[in-house]
């Protein structure tokens, strides 16, 4: 059937964060996934946002329309839920489509039990034939197929999952002017935990374990990683000890990332550890035990001391650098 | 205080993840089934900490057949005094959601807490969804909590930084690592729970929003280059020539 008249009207939402200096890659991926649905499914694109991103950058997206929330931030879920369900209901929205990042993570489970719409946590692929997406279950050691029941579907994409597709930019902007209730949550202070690039976005992490010794010889690590513009992350001891920051801590039980590459330097390679980064596209192993299990999941690896071999690595990450 | 926390019952961190019925179901055969580490070592210990500290209760709250009482059984021994289990086999997130919902809208919990995910699913959907349904705050991925005059008050790593945030009293949150430090169960503990109450209670009627249709397992990895450790800097080059990562 699919009269000519739904499919007009229908219409995606996605919901991202503009905040920051630029619009963030996982950003463009959520759009991306937003518009590829659309075209699909015949309609339109809403984006909508919140805070303080500029107009020209908005206006900028590739997106049909863009929703901005001048006056909210991210601190209060209800808040925004309240304005994505307001906005999915005014546009006839179908889908709505969500970062699955620490924002996403709280607005899009409340946005779809408020609007009884099945939900996709994390998906790692566009609705196949039969509509089913991937999304990573058991820690990322196997993948599910998932089937939404409901006529809204909301889904919330994994960074580092879709990527990256032009389109033709140049939005509308509108400002948001609905009621949203005040904010129960509240944000009393924020501190900044430095420069670096954030971990579950990087493309490059370069990670290491209680092969390292202890903390002071971290210094290697994190060259190797400025070298590579990667961000840096750690086995769970390592954060356990107070070695590194606990949100470096990478696994079963710390974050899940699923960068380009991972190099791994004086980590075993437990199954909990294995759990959270071997969604990598590429990772290289550096240990000093040849049975290190994790060689089993390597793509390249090196037997050696990383105090021997990190060097080595830096000074020919320098070298590349160097020559382009 | 009433404190409610929330369980969920999964397979040990090592256990092999292998399908039945056409890779439609898990196979649990052979499994041992855990805690969910971030409800066991965060929600719960934490919720211990501010009864103890300030008094009240811990419940905790299970949606599953009774092959989840041994699970439940060990959050009682690490401390909890009562628990409920839900009578039924969970259809989704949501139903998960749904059927702690429907026991807590009218219990007067002051403090409702989820571990970030569970580690078989890992959707971080039943958090934000209680606190939906219910119609309260959520504090998200919070590293550290405490109480005081009504109020929560969570710090939550946000993109690097540490955002300190509060919220007044009812709130659920999602509990990370950080919060507290895991509690192994005392003989005593153990003995404790065997009688501790665990009440079964029928299921609301839901309906199942998503369901998984198939389960694959990740294509086995090509055999690993080996790089000679004299030669190290080797890697960097096929990072950047042959696999384009770099
Ligand atoms: C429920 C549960 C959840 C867990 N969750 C996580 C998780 O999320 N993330 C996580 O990481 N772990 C997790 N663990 C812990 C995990 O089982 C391992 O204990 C941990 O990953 C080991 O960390 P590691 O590899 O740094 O240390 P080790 O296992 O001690 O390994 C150190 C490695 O360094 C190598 N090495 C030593 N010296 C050198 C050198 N000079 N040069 C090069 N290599 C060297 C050694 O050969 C060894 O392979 C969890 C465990 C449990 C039970």
């Amino acid at each position: 059937m699919g009269s000519i008249n739904t499919r007009i009207n229908m219409s995606v939402i996605v919901f991202a964060d503009t905040r920051g200096e630029k619009v963030a890659k996982s950003t463009l991926e959520t759009l991306t996934y937003g518009r590829k649905i659309a075209a699909k499914e015949g309609g339109t694109v809403t984006l909508v946002t919140f805070g303080d991103a500029p107009q020209d950058r908005l206006g900028a997206l590739d997106a049909n329309k863009v929703v901005v929330a001048r006056n909210i931030g991210d601190a209060d879920s209800q808040q925004l839920t309240r304005l994505v369900a307001d906005l999915a209901g005014k546009e006839n929205a179908k889908w709505i489509i969500f970062t699955h990042d620490d924002t996403g993570k709280a607005v899009a489970p409340r946005v779809a039990a408020k609007l009884q719409a099945g939900e996709v946590a994390g998906a790692i692929t566009l609705p196949n034939e039969q509509g089913h997406i991937k999304r990573n279950v058991f820690s990322g050691k196997a993948q599910a197929w998932v089937e939404l029941k409901t006529p809204l579907k909301v889904v919330s994409v994994l960074p580092n999952s879709i990527p990256v597709e032009a389109a033709s930019p140049g939005a509308s902007v509108e400002e948001y002017s609905g009621d949203l209730g005040v904010a129960k949550v509240t944000v009393k202070e924020t501190r900044k935990a430095g420069e670096g690039i954030p971990l579950p976005e990087a493309e490059v992490v370069v990670s290491a374990g209680r092969g390292m010794k202890g903390p002071e010889n971290w210094g290697m690590v994190e060259e190797l990683a400025k070298e590579l513009h990667a961000a840096t992350a750690c086995s769970r001891p390592v954060a356990d000890m107070d070695w590194r920051p606990h949100h470096e801590h990478v696994g079963q039980t710390g974050v899940a990332i699923r960068p380009n590459l991972y190099i791994a330097i004086g980590i075993s390679g437990a199954i909990q550890h294995l759990a959270g980064v071997n969604g990598s596209k590429v990772i290289a192993v550096i240990n000093s035990d040849p049975e290190a299990p994790f060689f089993k999941s390597a793509d390249y690896g090196i037997v050696g001391d990383a105090f021997e071999v990190l060097p080595k690595l830096i000074e020919a990450a320098k070298k590349l650098n160097a020559e382009r | 205080m009433k404190i409610l926390v929330l369980i969920s019952h999964v397979p040990d961190t090592t256990a092999r993840i292998a399908f039945t019925n056409d890779n439609t179901a898990y196979d649990a055969s052979g499994v041992q089934f855990i805690v969910n580490p971030y409800d066991e070592w965060y929600a719960l210990v934490r919720g211990l900490e501010l009864k103890e500290a300030q008094g009240g209760t811990v419940t905790t709250i299970t949606v599953g057949g009774a092959v989840t009482e041994p699970t439940i059984r060990k959050a009682l021994a690490i401390g909890a005094d009562d628990a409920v289990r839900v009578d039924t086999e969970p259809k989704d997130g949501h139903d998960v959601a749904a059927q702690v919902a429907a026991f807590a809208k009218d219990k007067g919990y002051d403090l409702i807490l989820a571990g970030k995910e569970t580690i078989d699913h890992n959707g971080s959907q039943v958090g934000p969804m209680v606190a939906e349904l219910l119609d309260l705050p959520f504090l998200s991925l919070a590293t550290k909590l405490d109480v005081a005059d009504g109020k929560a008050t969570a710090e939550r790593d946000v993109r690097g930084d540490v955002e300190v945030v509060e919220c007044p009293l009812p709130v659920v949150v999602s509990c990370a690592k950080g919060m507290a430090e895991q509690r192994i169960p005392n003989m005593r503990g153990i003995m404790a729970a065997r009688t501790k109450p665990l009440q079964v209670i029928p299921a609301a009627a839901t309906e199942a929003l998503s369901t998984t249709v198939k389960f694959e397992l990740p294509p086995p990895k090509q055999a690993v280059k080996m790089i000679p450790a004299e030669e190290a800097g080797k890697l960097i080059e096929l990072l950047h020539s042959e696999a384009k990562v770099i």
